[in-house]
């Protein structure tokens, strides 16, 4: 039971905002004490457990290849294309992006969308200009709401997009992980498919969300002018 | 047979690039961070074969994690072209620009699906569990020749293009390149330490017999709320994993390891949505945006996190067993 106040070590570390790897570092080597390891037996373990892991780290070979994209333009030209959907409403602009985001993330392309490329100089604005043109003058409650939906448009696509992509961290860290601790042997692309399902609920929900926006905007604006 | 160790030294060698250009900008931590994690990307071939000692890379891993640690990294960006330049040459390569970005995913497909089974004198060509990410390390290597030939840069087909633009990118990540890495290894020593075991009584003492619904619910609960607290899913899986997925999900109810572990991660990233710890995904956007209320993106996602969460759980529930 002792061997949990390492685990306690973790949750507070990162509650406490220290410095991730010395977290990680420092709460593995109390674990492996309290767990009754010798010394040797955890450097072991350590050495061990990052050679059979570096599969995780593998993702690191795409960026050449992003990198020499984006020297030429990639993220502009994402932008450009975003740049189309300036004719939409507020909720099916941000609904259309979302899907942008996540369709694109599930390719791999996390870095092309996000919120410093495309949700700042496109996104907001273009959500906040096509609520003015809909509903005239916005109240602050108003312009934060839009705000808050064009900031999580990215957040939830980003989020349940790039689980489908073979090679990002967290697919890399479950087949890593259960591969080197309990001797399964998963295929990354196993784990990308059983990601497809969470996606396909969370466009659903998110985006009907998105789409409600519309009416509450419609609904709030009546009421600041019946006030 | 083929395995991923070539491509584990084709990343080692990228390391050690990173490390050179760190070194001409004489920032030392981080040239010695870089050459570290190069060196021990190639060793650690040989402590995989059992061919040599764990510990030497044991102390290494030590080293790298306190160089991160205590800020030795340091801080430079990398000449690359400015915004106008890109927007020119966007204007000219247009939807070219995305061709060789896809061929990544696309050539891992492939292997992951066609090349998988091949088999070559009666032994799989590819190693068990490595055909997708030999395909992935294929697919980079494609999409940055094809990159170049596409867009011919002036000055022609010049190989360090790819790596300083990389290198940029590698060093813009900086030491959280081997973040998650770092955490699988935890998730390894918590459960030689008997982490596990011990979480488990505690669950089993808990948790009613043979209720299969009330475990799935406790793992992808558990996910959300570990991961609420430390703002990371990923250092939730392996404490996760280690007291609930492993011991009664898998072992106890022999779920389908895919399904459970993919939706288990899943139901974490339901938690993040919710987190200000999460703070590059939650509270920069707000600050991006130049919002007033630094909570407004965690207010708006909090109503798609709760059923999702919920999806999850029926989705876990009802194709993982």
């Amino acid at each position: 039971m002792v061997v949990l106040i390492g685990v306690a070590l973790v949750v507070l570390g990162f509650a406490l905002r220290l410095n991730p790897m010395l977290v990680v570092t420092v709460s593995g080597i109390v674990t492996a004490l309290l767990g009754g390891l010798n010394p040797v037996a955890i450097l072991d373990t350590f050495g061990t457990g990052f050679a059979s892991n570096r599969s995780v780290t593998i993702y690191v070979i795409t960026l050449p290849a992003i990198g020499l994209l984006e020297r030429y333009g990639l993220q502009q030209q994402a932008a450009r294309l975003i740049g189309k959907l300036r004719a939409l409403t507020t909720g099916r602009l941000l609904a259309a992006y979302m899907l942008i985001r996540q369709g694109t993330s599930a390719l791999g392309l996390t870095g092309m969308c996000g919120p410093a490329q495309t949700v700042r100089p496109l996104i907001s604005p273009m959500a906040l200009a096509a609520a003015l043109r809909r509903h005239g003058e916005l109240s602050d409650a108003q312009i934060e709401r839009v705000k808050a939906f064009s900031a999580s448009s990215d957040t939830v696509g980003l989020f349940f997009g790039e689980d489908i992509f073979l090679a990002v961290g967290s697919i890399l860290l479950i087949t890593s992980l259960v591969d080197s601790t309990y001797h399964l042997k998963l295929d990354p692309l196993q784990i990308a498919v059983w990601a497809i399902p969470t996606a396909v609920c969370a466009y659903l929900i998110h985006g009907a969300r998105l789409l409600w926006l519309d009416r509450t905007l419609a609904r709030t604006t009546v009421e600041v002018a019946a006030r | 047979m083929i395995d991923a160790e070539w491509l584990y030294w084709l990343c080692g060698l990228f390391f050690l690039v990173g490390a050179g250009f760190s070194y001409r900008r004489a920032q030392y931590g981080g040239a010695a961070f870089w050459a570290l994690l190069g060196l021990s990307f190639c060793y650690s071939t040989f402590v995989v074969h059992k061919t040599a000692a764990a510990w030497p890379l044991g102390v290494a891993v030590i080293v790298i994690a306190g160089l991160a640690g205590f800020g030795a990294l340091g801080k430079a960006e990398i000449a690359t072209t400015s915004q106008a330049e890109r927007i020119n040459a966007a204007n000219v390569l247009r939807g070219k620009l995305f061709v060789p970005a896809l061929m990544i995913p696309l050539v891992a497909l492939i292997f992951g699906t066609m090349l998988a089974s091949v088999t070559v004198g009666g032994k799989p060509l590819l190693a068990s569990g490595t055909a997708t990410l030999t395909g992935l390390g294929v697919g980079a290597i494609v999409a940055g020749v094809v990159g170049l030939v596409m867009l011919r840069p002036a000055g022609g087909l010049k190989l360090s293009l790819p790596l300083t633009e990389g290198t940029r990118l590698l060093h813009s990540i900086g030491w959280a390149v081997v973040l998650p890495q770092m955490l699988a290894v935890l998730g390894l020593v918590f459960a030689t330490s008997g982490v596990g075991t011990a979480v488990g009584t505690i669950v089993s003492g808990v948790l009613p017999k043979g209720s299969l619904l009330l475990a799935v619910i406790v793992y992808c609960l558990g996910m959300a709320l570990f991961t609420i607290i430390m703002g990371n899913a990923f250092a939730a899986f392996p404490v996760m994993t280690a007291a609930v997925g492993w011991p009664v999900l898998i072992q106890g109810f022999h779920g389908n390891p895919a399904i459970v572990f993919a939706v288990g991660m899943l139901a974490g990233f339901c938690g993040t949505l919710c987190t200000p710890m999460a703070a590059n995904f939650n509270i920069v956007p707000a600050v991006l945006l130049e919002m007033k209320d630094r909570y407004g993106p965690i207010k708006a996602q909090l109503p798609t996190a709760g059923p999702l969460l919920v999806c999850n759980i029926a989705i876990m529930y009802l194709m993982g067993f």
